[in-house]
């Protein structure tokens, strides 16, 4: 378990995500306090823990919508939202920072879909303008996309049209257009109602199984349990624990983790 | 601390509610056969109301002081209608300047460059605090101050010269006194709409890849629209009567046309009659084009629930 802190990330070819000592502060709170995580190819990492506890922000981090303040970020074996010269540390353009983020897909808690678009022109408009594909191969991925998530007859539908399970559905196709090599997920669930909670559990199983890379902050247990290669638990802007599921919630090894499993289970 | 358990707040809903006997059985869903409300305000409003607009028409029609033949000679005469046409055209284009600046304007006050920031500040500070009808005619005498203006460089040689009274015409200031004006309303207005719009909307777009400039003008200002669309209407349509502001540099639109028959003729009630008939059809040109883009710009909202 043991995380080697020093060695240079940028050789270790299979880690898609590599954090140390990640700090980030709003004004005097520390949201983070020293992060260290790596994540390899086709790994499906799910973290936990309580709300307040810095899962959100880290993942923000990850894609640099959020800047760090301290500690180093690797993502694909490059450093996020800065680059590193001789030694030194500079500030990226935002056009760098775009062209990395576009390898990232991100899906959101409240979806996030563009409400003045159909489901089709969400799907489509950052392969067009950000990747620059042809419309017909866009239209193509997107619908083939749609399929996969079931949802292929809401092509032509507004958002404000679909339920929430829908919506989170599309947000995952969405990201999905762009073929990215990390999924973040956070609390893709939280906003549902609990019977749509399941219809997009699925789709992130599938997903899982397909072997895409995935950070996942959830509050689903039971998922966490079934498909994660490894559990991560935070609490206070901490790494507390991370193991495999089955050792996690059969017995969790600290005592915050021990108490925040009661909790739940109450 | 008191460790005794708390007193139920309520009382059981074991309780029933008592029937009365003698009242029709609820049990097979007929319809409700009830005595309705009685409303003798409604009827003491109408009342009133009725008798206010009898005034009025009383008002119109018999007071021979409207000279209404004079109103109907004069409502489509020519004069008259190049004025609807130079008002109708000043309004477009001063609101052209004030929307396009207006919009510039408000993307500089949120941009993250502080240059930018105070610019616009500064500039929608200074446009309000000025009455438009001193800016009108400070563009107007602008020659008192520069009589030639140059195009070239800044303290340096220029390359192209021309007299401020030939090239500022009272078309020129009209439309850049109301558009600059106009333009930092507008991006008050567009500030607005902006700032309505969710963050989770930005950080959706930027997580895609979306460069900010792209994310701006394809996600967030889309979608402020609908939220500014109302209050501009509200603008354009002051805006049909600010032009008459203009009668102080003599442009001859709507107002300045009838003020300057008036002068000959002593008509001035029907006159302004003709020039209130006018905006008003003015009015409510621009209140059903209005309703038409509100109705466009909504599409997306329609939802299984009903439109919002």
């Amino acid at each position: 378990m043991a995380v080697p802190v020093t060695t240079a990330a940028e050789e270790r070819a299979d880690e898609i995500i590599r954090a140390e000592r990640v700090r980030k502060s709003y004004g005097r709170t520390e949201v983070l306090r020293g992060i260290d995580l790596a994540v390899s190819a086709g790994e499906v990492v799910c973290v936990i823990g309580p709300s307040g506890s810095g899962k959100s922000t880290f993942l923000r981090c990850v894609n640099h919508l959020e800047r760090l303040d301290g500690g180093r970020l690797y993502v694909n074996g490059e450093l996020i939202g800065y680059r590193q010269r001789r030694g030194k540390i500079y500030e990226q353009s935002p056009r760098d920072v775009c062209r990395k983020r576009a390898d990232i897909g991100m899906v959101f808690q409240h979806f996030e879909l563009f409400p003045h678009m159909t489901v089709l022109q969400n799907l489509v408009l950052a392969p067009l303008i950000v990747r620059r594909r042809a419309k017909a191969e866009a239209t193509a991925r997107a619908e083939e996309l749609l399929d996969k998530v079931g949802l292929a007859d809401k092509i032509d539908s507004y958002p404000g049209q679909l339920s929430g399970g829908q919506q989170q559905r599309v947000a995952i196709a969405r990201a999905l257009c762009m073929r990215p090599r990390l999924m973040l997920f956070d609390e893709p669930t939280s906003a549902l109602d609990p019977e749509l909670v399941g219809e997009v559990l699925n789709v992130m199983r599938e997903l899982a199984s397909s072997g895409l890379t995935m950070v996942v902050v959830t509050h689903e247990m039971q998922f966490a349990r079934e498909v994660a290669d490894r559990v991560v638990f935070m609490d206070h802007g901490k790494v507390v624990e991370e193991s495999a599921p089955h050792e996690f919630f059969a017995a969790p090894k600290t005592e915050r983790a021990k108490a925040f499993l009661e909790r739940l289970a109450d | 601390m008191n460790a005794e358990p708390p007193e139920p707040l309520r009382t059981p809903a074991t309780a029933t509610i008592p029937r009365d006997p003698t009242g029709p059985p609820a049990g097979e869903g007929q319809d409700i056969k009830a005595v309705p409300l009685r409303h003798p305000l409604r009827w003491l409003a109408a009342l009133v109301i009725v008798v206010l607009i009898a005034m009025a028409v009383h008002l119109l029609v018999t007071n021979p002081n409207w000279q209404w033949d004079v109103v109907g000679q004069y409502l489509f005469s020519s004069p008259v209608v190049d004025g609807v046409k130079r008002t109708l055209l000043l309004t477009v284009l001063a609101e052209i300047v004030g929307i396009v600046f207006g919009v510039v304007l408000a993307i500089m006050r949120l941009s993250p460059n502080p240059v930018l920031s105070w610019t616009s500040r500064v500039y929608t500070w200074t446009l309000r605090g000025i009455p438009p009808l001193v800016l009108l005619l400070f563009i107007y005498f602008l020659s008192a101050l520069l009589p030639t203006l140059s195009l070239g460089i800044p303290f340096g040689p220029s390359f192209v010269e021309a007299s401020t009274n030939k090239l500022i015409t009272q078309q020129v200031a009209a439309v850049a006194g109301l558009g600059l004006a106009q333009a930092a309303y507008v991006s008050e207005i567009v500030r607005g709409g902006i700032l309505s719009i969710p963050p989770g909307q930005t950080r959706a777009a930027l997580a895609m890849g979306m460069k900010p400039r792209q994310v701006m003008w394809r996600i967030v200002l889309p979608q402020a629209m609908r939220v500014v669309v109302p209050p501009l209407g509200n603008e354009v349509i002051s805006m049909f009567k600010a032009t008459s502001l203009t009668s102080v540099i003599a442009y001859s639109e709507l107002l300045t046309t009838v003020q300057v028959i008036y002068a000959r003729t002593f008509e001035q009630i029907p006159m302004l009659v003709v020039a209130c008939l006018w905006y008003g059809v003015l009015t409510t040109v621009a209140t059903i084009v209005q309703s038409l883009i509100e109705r466009r710009l909504g599409r997306s909202l329609k939802t299984p629930k009903g439109d919002r």
